[in-house]
């Protein structure tokens, strides 16, 4: 398997009136096409900062970030502005859609972005979320669709133009229980089946009985990596 | 390229999805420009309505008498002079221009206050007749009279007409011909009549002092040139030769009849302060709205589109809004200017109503600017940390 995106020794500190504040603190991971990650961890754990800092919105400190081998460090503002749009899916806790944008064209418009927008894309849009379940809503307004909605319009945003990493912020923190583990589980599918290496952060450890491996931060250390299956599925059940 | 038209898509879909709320601010710039272009219109019927006839005149120089400051009416020039001018070299031909104010009177007791002006038949000041013939004679009992006449009244060519002048303390009737009408006249705020110099001379406003001896000047001289780009040769040498006189240009002409420059920069004070007020209008409903468009504006640019995009689209949806209220604005404006009847100042003329426009056009970007710039600064992180 290749390796999507390797992380090596990233530490990213912000000034603070309080001296300095290390949200990421020396972290180190990989992740292959086709495996599915959560990050997890307690608020202010630095789950966030992790994120911003793999889909190039924000510069590490130190360290090093390489996605399909090529490093973020070495890139102009204009290189990140085209990685993000070419090589990266991202779905965010809310205000995930562009508002005068139907759902289907929200996630043509990522196709446009790449100038690959065509025929061959707006039929896969249509297909992709019907797949998601939203067969019926493509022409609704995010106005009009219910947060359940919007989170699975912004996970086939994040998918549409094929990226390398696909990376969701928590995807389920409005939904309701149910809802969440259906969204997750087609997620999780939709990763598999397309080969992408995705990353969600979640607070909720139940979600994570989707994924092939969970990283566990705190105070900015990545403490805990679980691999094995018994061990994912104990850490959801919450023992 | 691309990026144009992405962001040119993106500009329209945000529109059109939301046309109840843009249509709005385009009526507001619909009103702003409805207001703007009557009060260009209002400067220009004004200015007009004072000056239409001295720039207008078929001459290129006036001939005033000296520190008259330009003033038509307290200026004198020997009508002696005025054949001396006419000698010079460089000088086409003079013709002196008196003027005084009069009313004609009308069936049913009215009356028609009008400009009377004293020229010279067939020398510079005579106007062009449109219709009938041109004035003859020095002395002729007949006037060539202005369309506006014509239209406030049932007075025709070939009709005669009453004057009624105060000469001393007395009110004397005279009676007229009208042989000709001419158009665009107007003068000191009424439609003009022309007459020759004699029969001016005999039937004006006169004061005590004046009625017993005719008079031997003229208000000002009208002069064409030979060559118009010796404009200034001519006027230096005018100024040498012929004692007591200054010259002024057409354009030093208008701008100095009797109460022309003060209204006008009132109005154009008026003007520029409502366009000032739309271009806040604008800034502070795309301010407002940018302001609220931080958390998506900030998903755009986190999932790839460059400044270039956001920014384009932002100028995109100005121009759009703006023009579209530019539009309304001048075609309403257009509507309700056939409904105005002559006699109310207002006059849209080609120049002053594009400029207008053109000024109205750059309140939108002008205003939004402010909002671009804010547009384009935000960063792509607010997407995470809004959420
Ligand atoms: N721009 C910043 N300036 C200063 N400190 C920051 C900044 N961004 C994040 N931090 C700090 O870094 C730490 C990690 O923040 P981060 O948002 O990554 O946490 P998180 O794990 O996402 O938390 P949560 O689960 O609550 O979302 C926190 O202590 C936070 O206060
Ligand atoms: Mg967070």
């Amino acid at each position: 398997m290749t390796l999507a995106l390797e992380v090596k020794n990233v530490i990213k500190s912000f000034q603070s009136d309080s001296g300095e504040i290390r949200a990421v603190d020396d972290v180190s991971f990989a992740v292959e096409a086709g495996e599915f990650v959560a990050l997890v961890g307690p608020s202010g754990s630095g789950k966030t900062t992790m994120l911003s800092i793999l889909a190039a919105l924000l510069s590490p400190t130190s360290g090093q970030i390489l996605i399909d081998g090529v490093d973020l460090a070495n890139m102009s503002e204009a290189e990140r502005v085209a990685l993000r749009r070419e090589k990266i899916g991202f779905t965010f806790q809310s205000n995930n859609l562009i508002p005068y944008l139907t759902a289907l064209e929200n996630v043509q418009l990522m196709l446009r972005l790449n100038q690959r927008f065509d025929r061959a894309g707006a039929v896969r849009s249509a297909e992709l979320l019907s797949r998601l379940g939203l067969g019926e809503r493509l022409n609704n307004l995010p106005a009009q669709m219910s947060g359940g909605q919007q989170q699975r319009v912004a996970i086939a945003r994040a998918l549409i133009h094929n990226p390398t990493v696909v990376l969701a912020d928590e995807p389920t923190a409005s939904l309701d229980t149910e809802r969440a583990f259906q969204v997750v589980q087609t997620f999780a599918a939709l990763i598999h089946e397309n080969n992408r290496a995705g990353i969600m952060v979640t607070h909720d450890l139940r979600m994570c009985q989707y994924v092939d491996r969970v990283l566990q931060m705190r105070d900015g250390k990545l403490v805990k990596i679980f691999t094995s299956r018994e061990e994912i599925l104990q850490l959801a059940k919450g023992e | 390229m691309n990026n144009l038209s992405l962001a040119t898509y993106l500009s329209w879909q945000e529109v059109w999805r939301n046309r109840g709320r843009f249509f709005l601010v385009s009526l507001v710039i619909a009103l702003i420009t409805l207001l703007v272009l009557f009060i260009a219109a209002l400067g220009e019927g004004l200015g007009n309505a004072n000056s239409q006839y001295i720039s207008r005149i078929n001459a290129d120089l006036l001939v005033y008498l000296e520190k008259s400051d330009f003033i038509i009416p307290s200026s004198r020039v020997e009508r002696s002079t005025v054949r001396s001018i006419r000698r010079l070299d460089g000088v086409q031909d003079a013709g002196g221009i008196s003027t005084s104010s009069v009313a004609i009177l009308l069936p049913d007791d009215e009356v028609l206050k009008v400009s009377l002006i004293g020229v010279e038949p067939g020398k510079p000041g005579d106007p062009a007749v449109t219709e009938g013939r041109n004035l003859a004679g020095e002395q002729s009992k007949e006037a060539v009279i202005d369309l506006n006449v014509i239209q406030r009244s049932d007075v025709r060519v070939g009709d005669l007409i009453t004057i009624r002048a105060t000469q001393g303390t007395k009110d004397e009737f005279f009676t007229l011909r009208v042989v000709g009408s001419t158009e665009g006249q107007l003068y000191s705020f009424q439609p003009s009549i022309f007459v020759p110099y004699g029969t001016w001379d005999r039937v004006r406003a006169k004061s005590d002092a004046e009625l017993d001896s005719p008079s031997s000047t003229v208000n000002v001289v009208a002069i064409s040139l030979s060559d118009v780009s010796a404009a200034q040769t001519v006027s230096d040498a005018l100024t040498a030769r012929i004692d007591n006189v200054e010259v002024a240009d057409l354009q030093t002409a208008v701008e100095n009849v009797p109460g022309y420059s003060a209204q006008q920069s009132t109005v154009q004070t008026q003007a520029v302060f409502t366009l000032l007020i739309g271009v806040l209008v604008i800034g502070g409903f795309f301010q407002i709205q940018i302001l609220q468009k931080v958390p998506q504006i900030g998903v755009l640019k986190a999932i790839g589109a460059d400044n270039f995009t956001v920014g384009m689209a932002a100028v995109i949806q100005i121009i759009i809004t703006t023009t579209l209220g530019v539009a309304i604005g001048s075609s309403l404006a257009f509507i309700f200017s056939l409904t105005f009847p002559p006699t109310v100042p207002i006059v849209f003329n080609g120049l002053n109503s594009a400029i207008a426009i053109a000024a109205l056009l750059l309140i939108g970007p002008a205003g939004g600017l402010v909002s671009i710039f804010y547009a384009v600064r935000i960063e792509p992180l607010k997407a995470l940390r809004l959420s």
